[in-house]
């Protein structure tokens, strides 16, 4: 049942090339999967954390994952790219399934970038350094190109004038753009947010949001962990609700946020809701 | 039931209070001024009774004083400090694996660090020297570290400080938020190669200041080396002063000796003060 059902020939044909030639990310004639979970578990010791995941998300989709706190969503973001071993089941990141112990996972998360809620930047680096570390390191990258590719990252986030700043001298906001900037240096084809917005301070949070959805609308694909729920109505392509391990629901905004069928998700938005200015942490 | 009560109750403090007592103000006051009084009559009485002139010929005699000289600097300081730095890069190096298997996840390589450690801190610093200066080459005669009194210097002191400077280490590397190294994994780095670029960095500057500590400590364990039998020109200030006292049966160059140390222990002292004023700071 494992790896009988495997996605069609010509799908893992096309991303087959995608890896060996990690900075094509553009021409996706076809949608396929970014990423497919399926059958995930989870434990911590005894704590069942994730209890059986299967979703997808196409190249180019966004997809929100909202839910209660504890719910497994971090665990889950976390699991996409192996910061966390999953216990059961498989995550296929387009096609290759990355459990699997003979995938280089290093090689594997060049291509997944992440964006944490509490931003770890480097704190002895200065910003340029932050964005250019990697791509000399990993991507093998010589000095020049590095740097051209950072200050590109850094005007798509609005930080240009910063590049020499350390990260302790920026705002939370700037930080966390930075490390937007940082993954994007990277050229990822895939991005994961786990609540890139819940450490700022409100009137910081739109900066972020505005970077994330000038990321949606390039076409990135986006697996994105939030609490702030207009972001989802408007960004997301997909919003997923998860509860005690599991996906109760998903759908379009509109069906999820709007209009949901489960008493779960029901009760859940009526508790983020309703104090409107309460949303961003539980 | 409380009616009869209170007025004992009352009654009590109030058979206290009358006494006349000094303010806990006033005492401390006259505390401090009794504080004074036997600190001048202890100065006064060392000034009367000390023979001053025998002192001065003892601890500052300048005749023997200017005979140390030009070796004090060129010899005995030098060497003192080449001792010491020797000793803190082996250390350092040495503290650093040490530290590393501390922290691996191979079992063994954890009990290995943790044996090591406790065994190196747990040894006297003299007979680790008299270890290497002696018990090597009466086991192993052919074998000699290389650099002769240096060498054995810097393995013995490197010997013991990478015990302790394994655990400062490990502290610093620990004091690193797990974020730090998330990130980088997530960029795609190894594992290795997080330690290396992002961990070990910011480790390191957690842990200047007691590293500097250590290296306070290594000046003066670098005095050990008396116990090797060195030659004239690996003494080092210790084996120098001693060496000179005896010769002329005068304190004095064991006092410019400590003097020299002083010279160099006192600031760096002052540094790792600075440092961690800064550190609290910076949290
Ligand atoms: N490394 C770990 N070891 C043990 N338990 C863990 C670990 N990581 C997470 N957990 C537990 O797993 C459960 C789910 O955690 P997770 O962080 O995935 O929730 P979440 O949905 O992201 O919640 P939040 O909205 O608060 O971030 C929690 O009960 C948490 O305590
Ligand atoms: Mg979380």
């Amino acid at each position: 049942m494992s790896a009988a059902s495997e996605p069609s020939g010509s799908m893992r044909e096309h991303k087959g090339t995608g890896m060996t030639n990690a900075t094509t990310t553009a021409d996706t004639p076809t949608p396929t999967r970014a990423i497919e979970i399926r059958a995930l578990h989870k434990s911590f010791g005894d704590l069942q954390v994730l209890r059986g995941i299967d979703f997808t998300i196409d190249t180019g989709e966004v997809v929100c994952v909202i839910g209660p706190s504890g719910s497994g969503k971090s665990t889950l973001l976390r699991c996409t790219n192996l910061l966390e071993q999953p216990t059961q089941g498989q995550v296929l990141i387009a096609g290759t399934d990355i459990t699997d112990p003979d995938v280089d996972i290093d090689r594997l998360r060049r291509r997944i970038g992440m964006v944490f809620q509490q931003f770890n930047l480097f704190a002895h680096l200065s910003v340029l350094d932050n964005l250019t570390i990697a791509q000399r390191r990993v991507l093998g990258r010589d000095k020049a190109e590095a740097v051209q590719v950072a200050r590109q990252n850094l005007v798509r986030v609005g930080l240009a004038d910063k590049e020499d700043s350390y990260p302790a001298q920026l705002s939370g906001g700037q930080q966390q753009r930075v490390a937007i900037a940082r993954a994007l240096s990277m050229g990822p084809e895939l991005m994961l947010f786990d609540e890139p917005t819940s450490a700022l301070d409100p009137e910081l949070v739109g900066d972020v949001l505005a970077v994330m959805r000038g990321l949606a609308d390039d076409g990135m694909t986006m697996m994105v962990v939030t609490h702030e729920m207009g972001f989802a109505r408007e960004v997301a392509d997909r919003v997923v609700f998860m509860d005690d391990g599991v996906i109760v629901e998903q759908g379009t905004p509109d069906e999820v946020l709007t209009n949901p069928r489960q008493p779960r998700t029901r009760e859940f938005l009526a508790r983020v809701l309703r104090p409107a200015d309460t949303v961003t942490k539980s | 039931m409380t009616s009869s009560h209170t007025p004992v109750a009352a009654k009590a403090p109030a058979q206290a209070a009358p006494r006349p007592r000094l303010s806990p103000r006033r005492r401390r006051s006259m505390l401090r001024g009794a504080q004074y009084v036997v600190l001048a009559a202890a100065v006064i009485a060392v000034a009367v009774l000390a023979d001053w002139h025998q002192l001065q010929q003892q601890f500052l005699e300048l005749s023997v004083a200017k005979r140390m000289f030009p070796d004090l600097l060129t010899v005995a300081l030098t060497n003192t400090v080449a001792y010491t730095l020797s000793g803190f890069g082996v250390g350092l190096v040495l503290g650093l694996i040490v530290a590393l298997m501390r922290l691996s996840s191979v079992a063994p390589y954890r009990w290995l660090a943790s044996f090591y450690i406790e065994v190196f801190r747990g040894l006297p610093a003299l007979l680790i020297f008299i270890f290497i200066g002696v018990g090597i080459p009466l086991a192993f005669p052919g074998l000699a570290i290389p650099g002769g009194a240096y060498g054995q210097v810097a393995v013995a002191l490197g010997l013991v400080a990478a015990a302790y400077m394994a655990e400062t280490i490990r502290a610093g590397i620990q004091a690193v938020p797990r974020g730090q190294m998330e990130a980088a994994r997530t960029l795609g780095m190894s594992h290795a190669r997080a330690m290396w670029s992002i961990v070990i960095p910011q480790a390191f500057r957690i842990i200047v200041p007691p590293l500097t500590n250590e290296l306070v400590l290594l000046f003066k364990d670098s005095s050990l080396v008396l116990f090797l039998g060195v030659s004239l020109q690996t003494r080092e200030l210790t084996k120098f002063g001693r060496d000179l006292a005896s010769e002329t049966a005068n304190t004095t160059p064991i006092f410019v000796a400590g003097l020299c140390y002083l010279l160099i222990t006192v600031p760096l002292g002052y540094v790792v003060r600075r440092l961690e004023a800064g550190h609290a700071k910076a949290r």
